[in-house]
């Protein structure tokens, strides 16, 4: 195919997939904004109140960061995954794998429609969190970078569990039992600095911890870890999860016999 | 003339083991009009899915318009238009924007696009459709939804398996007028069907498959000339008292008023005409009693079974 053609494949996918998450916005764009507002009103305002300073800011300022980046984390997964899953069930996947798109253009346009999603989140949570607290941002650039390469990396881990899903019970058990607890261990309501020797060691284990930390650097100037460290993890794992889902497209992993 | 298809030595098994497909050899010519036809299971979807990508294939070569799968897989499937059995679209987009789509995956902007899309919506009825979600359509709107789908990008080669499972008799009649007129205008056209009738009335060539073997590969007419005898239902003016002695040929009676008669191959029918019109019988009516595609199919297919039990009883 030649490039405009190729512009046009992966522009028809991204579309659709904002389609898709915008014709049902009650379940793609309500909820996190509702939860987020909760969070913003039990934890920054009722409980944050008592809590006093965390890292030089005021409880409230200092949760919002890791609050956008975790809507922005699993809206940027969610997407894909159940996108890319339901289209396997309905089989409507054979529309793209009779079609002459590469399998690149296939990853990129998913991909983007669920940063599309996550991005549109993160937007509306932002917004959300100025009725609550003012935010000025530390560093612009690294906030934009943080924020897309994260997005970009947990639609790409959606896009590989769509993949390897055979039901729809798969494609919860990732979000369920290992990107939430991440997410709630990675720094988003506390300072890793608050916890003992050996599970701020563990702590440093968790990937979460640096995408929420590099994109409050961002924000904030203040983070657990170095927030270029956090970059160059971001971009390691892109990389290889970018490697592995297009091998299974290769291969045909789940979408043909 | 240019093959739109070639398959040589295509095989196909399964990850349980299933060999699906044991090497199969096929061609298609540019503009013909191509029945695939063999009972449930004997690997015709198999051979359309892997011709259509949507099958990982074991060995063998596939070239579409000479561009080989393996190889310029992109350019043999910018000639493919592809119906399949089962619906296969999201039930909840718009039937416009399920066309649009799938043109867009092709490369073909919207603009271009929108225009393709109303042309072959409105060519299959569907056009005051467009707006509608494809799950509001009755079973017949869908299949046209995968045919305009399929046409979107004006593909050279249309392959289609079974089009016309589960439609009514007008709307099947409606689709065949459609098929004709796509293959008058040079598409190519691969169909599979369980209506053998479809076959007969539809193509000029035709592949029998069975237990992934191509059993026969040749044009209708030469299939057909291998029937020895044919039966022909004779409807008489008058109710029948018993069955009338007739010289060199067999026949009974089917109802009151209709007679069965065997004609062998080179027999004329004139001799069975004049012999009736001797004894008073006035016919006022003739049909074939059986659709004869489908007598020679049966034959083929209970023959391939004959010699693989035989085959099987030998091995053991």
């Amino acid at each position: 195919m030649k490039l405009d053609a190729l512009w046009v494949a992966f522009y028809t996918i991204v579309l659709r997939e904002v389609r898709r998450f915008t014709r049902i916005w009650p379940q793609t764009l309500l909820p996190p904004a509702v939860t987020m507002t909760l969070y913003f009103i039990i934890f920054g305002n009722l409980i944050g109140s008592r809590i006093g300073e965390m890292g030089g800011f005021n409880y409230m300022q200092f949760i919002v960061p890791g609050l956008i980046m975790m809507a922005v984390i699993t809206n940027s997964y969610a997407n894909v995954v159940s996108s890319f899953f339901s289209m396997k069930f309905q089989r409507s996947i054979e529309e793209l794998l009779v079609s002459p798109v590469p399998n690149w253009v296939i990853l990129a346009g998913y991909v983007t429609g669920g940063m599309a999603r996550g991005l549109g989140i993160g937007v509306i949570v932002t917004a959300l969190s100025l009725a609550f607290t003012q935010l000025s941002i530390h560093s612009f650039p690294m906030v934009v970078v943080t924020v897309f390469l994260t997005s970009a990396l947990f639609a790409l881990g959606g896009f590989i569990n769509a993949m390897l899903a055979t039901k729809f019970d798969d494609i919860s058990i990732v979000p369920t039992f290992v990107l939430t607890p991440l997410t709630y261990l990675g720094g988003v309501f506390y300072s890793i600095d608050m916890l003992p020797g050996f599970w701020q060691g563990v702590s440093m284990a968790n990937p979460i911890l640096y995408m929420v930390n590099g994109f409050r650097f961002g924000i904030l100037g203040v983070s657990d870890v170095n927030p270029f460290v956090s970059l160059g993890m971001i971009l390691f794992f892109i990389v290889v999860l970018a490697f592995v889902a297009l091998r299974m497209l290769e291969r045909g992993k789940g979408i043909r016999h | 003339m240019t093959n739109a298809l070639e398959i040589e030595g295509l095989t196909k098994t399964y990850g349980d083991g299933f060999q699906a497909l044991k090497g199969i050899d096929l061609h298609v010519r540019e503009g013909d009009f191509f029945a695939l036809l063999g009972p449930n299971g004997a690997g015709k979807s198999t051979t359309l899915g892997i011709v259509c990508s949507l099958v990982n294939k074991t060995a063998g070569k596939v070239r579409v318009f000479g561009h080989d799968i393996d190889t310029n897989l992109a350019d043999a499937k910018l000639n493919l238009g592809v119906v399949p059995q089962e619906f296969n679209f999201n039930q909840f987009e718009k039937v416009f924007d399920i066309v649009t789509t799938q043109a867009g995956y092709y490369g073909i902007p919207l603009s271009r696009a929108s225009v393709s899309a109303e042309k072959y919506l409105k060519k299959l009825g569907l056009w005051d459709k467009r707006n509608t979600p494809a799950r509001m359509l009755s079973g017949g709107m869908k299949r046209r939804l995968m045919i305009a789908r399929a046409l979107v990008h004006e593909p050279k080669l249309l392959i289609l398996d079974e089009p016309t499972a589960g439609v009514d008799i007008e709307l099947r009649r409606s689709m065949w007028t459609f098929l004709e007129e796509m293959n008058r205008e040079g598409t190519t056209i691969i169909l599979t069907t369980h209506y053998l009738e479809e076959a007969e009335a539809l193509c000029r060539n035709i592949a029998i498959i069975d237990h992934g073997k191509i059993l026969k590969h040749t044009s209708k007419r030469e299939l057909l000339q291998q029937l020895s005898v044919e039966t022909f239902v004779l409807d008489t003016e008058k109710e029948l008292s018993g069955v009338p002695e007739l010289e060199d040929v067999t026949c009974r009676i089917n109802d009151e008023s209709a007679l069965e008669v065997d004609v062998e191959k080179g027999q004329a029918l004139n001799t069975v005409f004049a012999q009736l019109d001797q004894l008073g019988i006035k016919v006022v009516s003739m049909r074939t009693k059986a659709n004869r595609l489908e007598e020679l199919f049966i034959r083929m297919v209970e023959e391939n079974a004959v010699e693989a039990r035989k085959n099987v009883e030998g091995a053991a």
